[in-house]
């Protein structure tokens, strides 16, 4: 069953029956001939099919035409058993993601020599990357069942050997190397107790294995998990003696198109090709049943609720790709408030509003609604996934917006997620905080927008962002960002006054400077600091705005307003009559020459370079805005009589 | 199974594995006779054809083929203990 959701491919479209004149047919002429390959290897190929591609793909490369939008990747195959027809499929099923995938081969059982000799091929070629494809035939692998001082000599003769090929390849090719981990066998000597005896072969591969992701690998390099691979199809169907030897078969010849896809996902990764938003069609796609007909009580969703549960399984697997990372997106035919309710109303639904980053709920057609999409997130039409349980909006997208991936969907729900999961659109090679944060930055910047487009009155809008202001002294927490601001910001900043991180440091002790880092929170989330003012006391009576700088993120919302009505409590609090604004104009910073002008000031003197120079009474009072303020700050020491 | 119904399952296959959608399959077709027909594509050719009559084939039996009648003959040995 599922079997064949691997070995089929069965994400990707069949290929229509006349795929072998089409194949013949590309090449009539070669214009857009790369456009028409990478769509011939969008389809779920079989070897032959991908053979037969490959074939296509010579064709145009010996006539000389450019076989753009593919780009070129060289790979080194250093490999104890990577067949032609295994290079000639790999090359195929590179164009479907796509890459023009050239191979250079050691020759067969010629990998130590490929690595090591520096006038190998392998060696003497400019690669992108090096794919070290061996398998437990490679090197020897002596059971020894008890032995557990021969069983780590033989992981660590392993590790020597793939340490002196990863070696010798860098000292050639600074590239990365991609290292594959071994395919347990099937079966067992002692039954279950393999895995926990020294010097079986499942304890020996599992050594070798742990060994190459944790010692071999390095960060730059790539894991090609073939061992995961091959237990996920299933072991037993993995491995096949048979075609090993008859034709030197590393594994089951079914699996071919399943172990190129996989190595050229990842090549694809390394391209920056994999796919950043999961756009999400809602009826029966994340409930069973249609919101517009069933109601929020209609939908199946229900945990314990078998038909509920197999869309709950898709809404689980979004939440996790989602705080992964990936940006989620609703793409519905249904009115807008409609389609919102079970997100806001029903208590089993795991997706809510705030986990998308944009959701088009409306009656225009799917491949508007993902222009859109893609648009409003500032990505390519290639860094989506659409999720349609809809035959026909399938076949429209593929049709009419061939960039986007569309997978084929089984009948049972139930398999979603499964086939979403296998089709492996979001290939990773690694993973950090700021990688989890993403999908929400992405989700506030584009709710901002679209908000934005909704609002008609700014005061509404305004208010509708809940805004929150924190107004804070500098301390040390806060030294690093307000540095980086200080030096970076070059647009709103009134004086461009530079200060190192010491200097900084110094002004939080100065007891003649009031100083301010602001930072501002809205609906949306944490926009982080956004404003620096440090003031220094000039007489008693006299506090001169030394730094203003303000990030341009925050612009048309009334912070300034805001951060003036502080600046003259905290005036007022240390008994000063005004507040002298310096304006000092630079290349970059025009957008701020009616600055104090704007808040109420009045210009007091005017300087041959343009420098102007401002006054406003602290008894002023700044404009109203609908911002919360909270404030965390040291008032200055009483000023010396 | 009957010849005619293998050769009609066979037909496919050949066009498909050697590239040419007018190749007559007949039971004295070699590989002399097909320029595709290496030992490449004569892997292909016999993995797809236990795939399309879910069975496989031992090596001793593959070496012993002469032409597709062969190949046919032994198709059908495999067929009849399904």
């Amino acid at each position: 069953m599922t079997r064949h959701l691997y070995a089929e491919l069965s994400w990707l479209p069949r290929p229509p029956e006349d795929f072998g004149r089409q194949c013949r047919a590309a090449t009539e002429q070669y214009d857009g001939v790369g456009a028409r390959i990478q769509q011939l290897a969008r389809y779920a190929l079989g070897t032959n099919q991908l053979v037969r591609l490959a074939k296509v793909l010579d064709r145009a490369k010996e006539a000389g035409a450019s076989v753009a939008p593919l780009i070129p990747f060289r790979l080194g195959l250093l490999a104890n058993g990577v067949t032609d027809v295994i290079v000639r499929a790999l090359r195929a099923g590179a164009a479907r993601h796509g890459i023009d995938l050239e191979c250079v081969s050691a020759g067969y059982d010629q990998i130590m020599q490929a690595a090591l000799s520096p006038d190998s091929e392998i060696n003497r070629s400019r690669l992108d990357a090096v794919l070290i494809a061996i398998d437990y035939r490679a090197l020897p692998l002596p059971i020894t069942p008890g032995d557990s001082d021969a069983a780590r000599d033989t992981v660590a003769r392993w590790h020597q050997a793939l340490s002196a090929i990863r070696d010798g390849v860098r000292a050639n090719n600074d590239v990365p190397c991609i290292f594959q981990t071994l395919a347990p066998p099937p079966e067992g000597l002692f039954g279950h107790y393999d895995r926990r005896l020294p010097g079986t072969a499942r304890h020996v591969i599992d050594g070798i294995n742990q060994m190459i992701v944790e010692q071999v690998a390095a960060p730059s390099d790539l894991l090609l998990d073939v061992a995961a691979l091959a237990e996920t199809v299933g072991l037993a169907e993995w491995h096949s003696p048979a075609q090993w030897n008859m034709a030197k078969l590393p594994f089951a010849d079914e699996f071919v198109p399943l172990y190129t896809d996989h190595v050229a996902r990842l090549i694809g990764a390394l391209r920056g090709k994999s796919r950043k938003c999961l756009v999400l069609d809602l009826d029966n796609t994340l409930w069973g049943g249609v919101i517009g007909d069933d109601g929020v009580d209609g939908i199946r969703v229900a945990q314990g609720d078998p038909v509920g549960e197999a869309f709950l399984t898709v809404q689980r697997l979004a939440l996790a790709l989602q705080q992964r990372g990936i940006v989620l997106a609703v793409s519905s035919k249904n009115n807008d408030d409609v389609a919102r309710m079970p997100f806001r109303q029903h208590q089993d639904m795991l997706l809510r509003e705030e986990h998308i980053a944009v959701f088009q709920a409306n009656w225009e057609d799917k491949a508007r609604n993902l222009r859109a999409i893609a648009e409003t997130l500032s990505f390519g039409l290639d860094a989506l996934v659409l999720l349609d349980d809809n035959p026909a909006e399938r076949a429209l997208i593929r049709r009419e917006l061939p960039q986007v991936a569309v997978p084929e969907l089984p009948d049972d729900p139930a398999l979603y997620g499964r086939t979403l999961a296998a089709a492996g659109y979001f290939e990773a090679l690694q993973f950090s905080a700021e990688d989890r944060k993403r999908a929400d930055f992405y989700r506030d910047n584009a709710r901002r927008i679209n908000l934005r487009e909704q609002a008609t009155d700014l005061a509404g809008y305004l208010a509708s962002l809940q805004m929150e202001i924190t107004f804070r002294s500098f301390d040390s927490a806060g030294r690093a960002r307000v540095a980086q601001l200080i030096n970076k910001s070059n647009q709103f900043n009134l004086t461009t006054r530079r200060y190192s991180e010491a200097e900084v440091a110094a002004l939080e002790q100065d007891e003649n400077c009031f100083t301010l880092q602001v930072r501002l929170t809205d609906t949306f989330g944490d926009n982080g600091m956004i404003s620096v003012v440090i003031c220094r006391r000039q007489d008693r009576e006299t506090w001169e705005i030394d730094t203003w700088l303000m990030s341009c993120r925050v612009l048309g919302r009334g912070v300034e307003d805001a951060m003036l009505g502080e600046l003259l409590r905290a005036a007022r609090v240390d008994g000063v009559a005004r507040l002298i604004g310096v304006y000092r104009p630079t290349e970059r910073n025009g957008m701020v020459r009616d600055h104090y002008a704007n808040l109420g000031f009045g210009e007091i003197d005017r300087r041959a370079d343009g420098t102007t120079y401002w006054e406003l009474a602290t008894d002023a009072v700044a404009r109203d805005r609908p911002i919360r303020v909270r404030r965390e700050y040291r008032q200055l020491a009483a000023a010396p009589a | 199974m009957a010849d005619e119904d293998i050769y009609a399952k066979l037909t496919p296959i050949f066009r498909d594995v050697f590239d040419d959608d007018e190749l007559m399959v007949h039971s004295l077709l070699t590989a002399d006779d097909v320029p595709e027909w290496d030992s490449v594509s004569h892997v292909r050719l016999v993995l797809t054809v236990e795939r399309a009559f879910g069975t496989r084939f031992a090596a001793s039996e593959l070496g012993a083929l002469g032409n597709v009648g062969d190949f046919v003959s032994l198709i059908k040995r495999h067929s009849q203990h399904t």
